[in-house]
């Protein structure tokens, strides 16, 4: 049976000091050659300095339709804010 | 390597930490720079998570539903701060359950200010007021430290605790514009919390031991005596908005430094909580302790339920 090259998503850290980010996917047969076609297809202008692939698969994603369930308890939740807090004019630092 | 090869290394890792360049958990790196960043970002873990056990101490006693509703929230954020630290601990090559273990055995240390009691209502006040007060002037420099996985989650920390210093500054409030108990707990509060949380930003310069080394990695911008200034400026004017008085009989403002002076800092019980032997060390430590060894069934019925969960996947597929 034929078996199709799987998907990785790619992470770039676009330089020392910020954290990877999602670029995009491409399919590859292993982790190496995913490494390597990141490195042509997302870093040909200098775009990063370190690389990430993941194996499409192996990311468990949230599904929008719980969205509601998921994110809006954090809402009603103004006490997090610090604006919440009322403090006279004249506090200054704070 | 050759020790010539080291030092070459060497030099060019302090070059680029002085152009401000980030270091990243693959960089080479010497062994001292892991080590002090793995005794450094670990401490700072284990007093977020000690850190929670004071406040927790009220959650059920908080005066109102509002109240209540923020300080779970400052204590649920703790938490949190310790993953972030915990995590950025980990890119250095030493596990959580290491981390754990070094805290539970004595051998990892945690901020002093938390072996302190917290006996009445108006301590949430002082400790989101002071000793938030005091970490926030103690982190912000952090979020441009040299090692990446740290500042960055320092960053997220002081987005995060904007808000605890607030909610402790407004329980103060409310307390100073309420009845004479009201206003004598707030003061009593301020009382018992005023010198140790100068004590929190660490011994005097002229005792530090890790200074230099730490303002080169930018661990550290300003020394702790600055730090402790630069608090005490600020925080006395506040005071002063309370109505509540520093109980110190020295401080005074000095108009040609344009701060204040204050009084001689009892550096022998900062050092006998630092070893162990402040109020409440022994009660944190057991808690903590406790709360690990109570939940080790827990955590092993969580993972064998996630194999069990596998082999029913592996053998439908089959």
């Amino acid at each position: 049976m034929k078996k199709n090259w799987p998907l990785w998503e790619i992470f770039v850290r676009s330089k020392n000091g910020l954290e990877h980010r999602h670029f995009g996917s491409l399919h590859a047969a292993d982790a190496e050659m995913a490494l390597e076609n990141a490195r042509d297809v997302y870093t040909r202008r200098n775009e990063g300095v370190s690389i990430w692939v993941v194996e499409s698969k192996n990311i468990t994603a949230s599904n929008p339709a719980d969205n509601g369930e998921m994110f809006e308890p954090a809402q009603d939740k103004v006490y997090r804010h610090p604006t919440f807090y009322d403090l006279p004019d004249e506090v200054k630092h704070m | 390597m050759s020790e010539k090869e080291i030092k070459n290394l060497e030099e060019i890792f302090e070059a680029r930490i002085a152009r401000d360049e980030k270091i990243e958990p693959k960089d080479w790196m010497p062994e001292k720079y892991r080590k002090t960043h793995i005794r450094q970002i670990s401490q700072h873990a284990h007093s977020e998570v000690v850190g929670m056990l004071p406040e927790g101490n009220w959650i059920t006693r908080a005066p109102s539903l509002r109240r209540k509703a923020a300080l779970l929230a400052k204590v649920q954020d703790e938490a949190g701060h310790g993953l972030y630290l915990y995590s950025a601990c980990e890119t250095l090559g030493i596990s959580r359950d290491e981390l754990y273990e070094q805290l539970h055995s004595g051998k990892a240390k945690y901020s002093s200010i938390f072996n302190y009691p917290t006996i009445t209502w108006a301590d949430m006040g002082a400790i989101g007021w002071l000793v938030d007060g005091a970490a926030i002037i103690n982190q912000v420099p952090l979020c441009n430290t040299s090692f990446g996985p740290y500042a960055r989650a320092m960053v997220r920390v002081c987005k995060e605790e904007s808000f605890h210093q607030r909610q402790g500054f407004e329980i103060m409030l409310t307390l100073c514009r309420g009845s004479e108990e009201q206003k004598a707990m707030a003061q009593d509060a301020l009382n018992r919390w005023w010198w140790p949380s100068l004590m929190m930003l660490g011994p005097t310069d002229a005792e530090s031991i890790h200074t230099e080394q730490s303002m080169k990695w930018k661990l550290k911008r300003k020394s702790n005596d600055e730090l402790r200034q630069q608090f005490i400026d600020q925080t006395v004017p506040q005071a002063d908005l309370l109505g509540l008085t520093i109980p110190d009989p020295d401080l005074k403002f000095n108009k040609e430094t344009d701060s204040y002076d204050f009084g001689e800092i009892d550096w022998d019980e900062f050092w006998q909580v630092v070893k162990g032997h402040g109020p409440c060390n022994k009660e944190r430590m057991s808690a903590r302790v406790n709360a690990w060894n109570n939940g080790e069934w827990v955590r092993d019925a969580a993972m064998a339920h996630a194999e069990k969960k596998e082999k029913r996947k592996v053998a439908k597929a089959s």
